[in-house]
């Protein structure tokens, strides 16, 4: 533990001494995470590809090397693989490793360490052992990065008992899950949106709980369950169908394992129709399993069936009229409200 | 090496547990007490006696599916490992893991991986962990000579070399990737010579004699934990029996199986002994009654012990203070 007080959250502290919201980005909300967390708890370090010298791929890291020292934030060759099984191992070894993936489709040539010992060790030891380790990654499109950059695999993680996984979409989620996820003892997948480094919100520095939606915008018409990088577009659609007549629910999920069933199903039981947005692809999809979930649990709330709205089925195309015609669109998704509710 | 008697006798003793056990593991597997994939190192019990034996309480130790003798030779004790491969509660993973997924956090054993390469990384980062905590404890890392053609060899070697980590790589190299000969995987048969590159002490030792393997293991250990970073031993020995329960054995030559049995590190060691008076036959027949007793207490108990109840078969996918259900 560390004494020392950062001059940056002086500034924010009123006169009460209590620490108001803070208007900020959703990259500098999950840099403050970082930082808090490498302050307050002397276990906790950050490695990857580039946090270091480089401030990280997506600048989330900047500043941290300086502040923290290399044994604190440490750069890593390229080789997922090995840095991601050391910070299971780490985790094993007592420490609080934050481990950074670049993004998602680079995540596969670790997969076999998050599937095959992150997830199965707790199990596997019949308990004995632990991973506490936080791996964050970027996911998502929308920058013209062609289909090796762009893809939305976090469905994928989520298929996997033993992983807890997040995606905040707002700033102050950004903010405040890192701190949970850290005190977690299992291993937690977070993340991060490309599309939303840059977004603004406000941010009162608070852990966010990792298992519970929130509902974003209430509405009493029809639930649009969705997730990370899709919040906005999900919101634009319901601020365009209020301008129609038709109140939308938006739900966020935030924790995509495991599902916070009770509150889509509260607000299905209070729109009776449902529609999932979800970046990922369609066919086996996290929008088929929350889809699934309504139907199995909540079909006789049903006024209409469910509607999903997901990225083409196609590897994420580089040309941006392609890239746009590819993923979910505001249009597409106040299509598909029309459909349910029409 | 000016091993004690006691010394010596206790690296015999150590083999003739693991072989013993083992053979009996192929009765109890015949019988169906034992199911599913099951390695035998029957052939390799140097390698893990001598690797195992220069490791303090606090060192850590991360292995493979063929991984009963390293857990023997780690302490782990013989009732729950035999109760794991019987799918018991009592077993030392609670019946979750079987005979490829043997843990005992309390020894800093950390298992029993199946996925060939798998542990290089885990091992690795618990060298970190050790690292930055202050803990002047090294990490032994068992994997085969298959590893060595997997990406996470040269990742892991090069990351903890690059990082000054206090890991043992130990290969133990039986001359097989499950039915592939050496010769028909590697470009580079010396496998010392790959492990040289990334700038590390490397070095190939007969896995076949107990002493030379301890000896080493304790050179490589004392090195790893002064500070000097990851050394890499190739520990060149065989397996007589077959890759597993379920394989024919086609791919070798009788003749080599015949000649490699000749150099039985179990027969070699008593034999030199033996002849050095360290033993007498009265001894050597004592010590094996004595092994074989420590088995049928481990079988029967095993037979006895209960069972985990179904109704937790989710238990401990999340840790139990997490509260998480899957």
């Amino acid at each position: 533990m560390s004494a020392d007080v950062d001059a940056d959250v002086d500034a924010d502290v009123d006169a009460t001494g209590t620490i108001g919201p803070v208007r900020t980005t959703y990259r500098e909300a999950l840099r403050e995470a970082l930082r808090e967390a490498l302050r307050e708890d002397e276990r906790v370090f950050l490695m990857g590809e580039d946090v270091g010298r480089y401030g990280g791929c997506f600048a989330v890291s900047l500043g941290l090397l300086e502040e923290f020292g290399p044994e604190r934030v440490r750069d890593t060759p390229l080789s997922e693989s090995a840095f991601v099984g050391a910070g299971i191992g780490a985790a094993l070894g007592g420490r609080r490793p934050i481990v950074e993936i670049m993004t998602v489709n680079f995540s596969l040539l670790a997969l076999d360490q998050i599937l095959n010992n992150a997830a199965t060790l707790s199990h596997m030891s019949g308990g004995q052992l632990a991973v506490p380790l936080v791996i964050r990654m970027t996911t998502g499109a929308g920058r013209q990065l062609a289909a090796q950059h762009s893809h939305s695999l976090e469905g994928w993680y989520a298929h996997i008992p033993g992983l807890r996984v997040v995606a905040p979409a707002t700033v102050s989620d950004a903010r405040g899950m890192l701190a949970p996820a850290l005190a977690s003892p299992d291993p937690v997948l977070l993340f991060e949106h490309a599309g939303l480094y840059a977004s603004e919100g406000e941010a009162d520095g608070g852990p966010v709980a990792l298992d519970g939606a929130a509902v974003r915008r209430a509405g009493t018409d029809v639930s649009i369950v969705t997730y990370g990088g899709m919040l906005p577009t999900s919101l634009a659609a319901a601020e365009r169908l209020a301008a129609e007549g038709t109140s939308a629910e938006v739900v966020d999920l935030r924790s995509l394992r495991p599902l916070d069933e009770d509150t889509v199903l509260a607000s299905v039981a209070r729109t009776h129709r449902l529609v999932v947005v979800d970046e990922g692809w369609r066919s086996g999809s996290l929008a088929a399993e929350v889809a699934a979930r309504v139907a199995e649990q909540a079909f006789y709330d049903l006024d209409a069936p469910p509607e999903r709205v997901c990225s083409a089925e196609v590897p994420v195309p580089y040309a941006a009229h392609l890239e746009r015609a590819t993923l979910p669109a505001v249009d597409d998704v106040v299509a598909a409200v029309r459909r349910t509710v029409g | 090496m000016t091993a004690t008697v006691e010394t010596r006798l206790a690296l015999l003793r150590a083999m003739v547990r693991i072989r013993r056990f083992e053979e009996r593991c192929v009765e109890l597997y015949s019988t169906e007490r034992i199911r599913g994939f099951m390695h035998l190192c029957i052939g390799e019990e140097a390698v893990a006696v001598g690797v195992l034996g220069a490791l303090d309480a606090g060192d850590a130790v991360v292995s493979t599916y063929r991984e009963h003798g390293h857990a023997l030779a780690r302490g782990v004790p013989m009732s729950s490992v035999l109760a794991e491969m019987f799918g018991r509660v009592t077993g030392c993973s609670r019946g979750r893991g079987g005979s490829m997924h043997l843990f005992d956090a309390g020894r800093r054993f950390y298992g029993g991986n199946a996925i060939v390469g798998g542990g290089l990384p885990v091992a690795v980062g618990l060298a970190l962990a050790d690292a930055l905590a202050g803990r002047p404890a090294v990490t032994a890392c068992l994997f085969g000579d298959g590893a060595v053609a997997e990406g996470e060899f040269h990742e892991c070697l090069n990351l903890a070399a690059l990082w000054r980590l206090p890991v043992v790589f130990c290969c133990e190299n039986n001359r097989y990737a499950m039915g592939t000969a050496l010769e028909r995987e590697h470009a580079q048969t010396d496998l010392a010579l790959r492990a040289a590159a990334y700038g590390m002490p490397a070095w190939a030792v007969d896995g076949m004699d107990v002493q030379a393997v301890a000896a080493a293991a304790e050179r490589a250990v004392t090195a790893v934990r002064a500070g000097g970073g990851p050394c890499f031993l190739e520990l060149r020995t065989y397996r007589f029996r077959a890759h597993s329960m379920y394989d024919p054995d086609r791919y070798r030559d009788r003749a080599e199986v015949t000649r490699w049995k000749e150099q039985d590190p179990v027969d070699r060691w008593r034999d030199l002994l033996l002849a050095d008076g360290d033993l007498d036959e009265a001894g050597w027949t004592r010590l094996v009654a004595e092994v074989d007793e420590e088995i049928d207490q481990a079988v029967t108990l095993a037979e006895a012990a209960p069972v985990e109840p179904v109704e937790d078969l989710t238990r401990f996918v999340y840790a139990e203070q997490s509260g998480v259900s899957s």
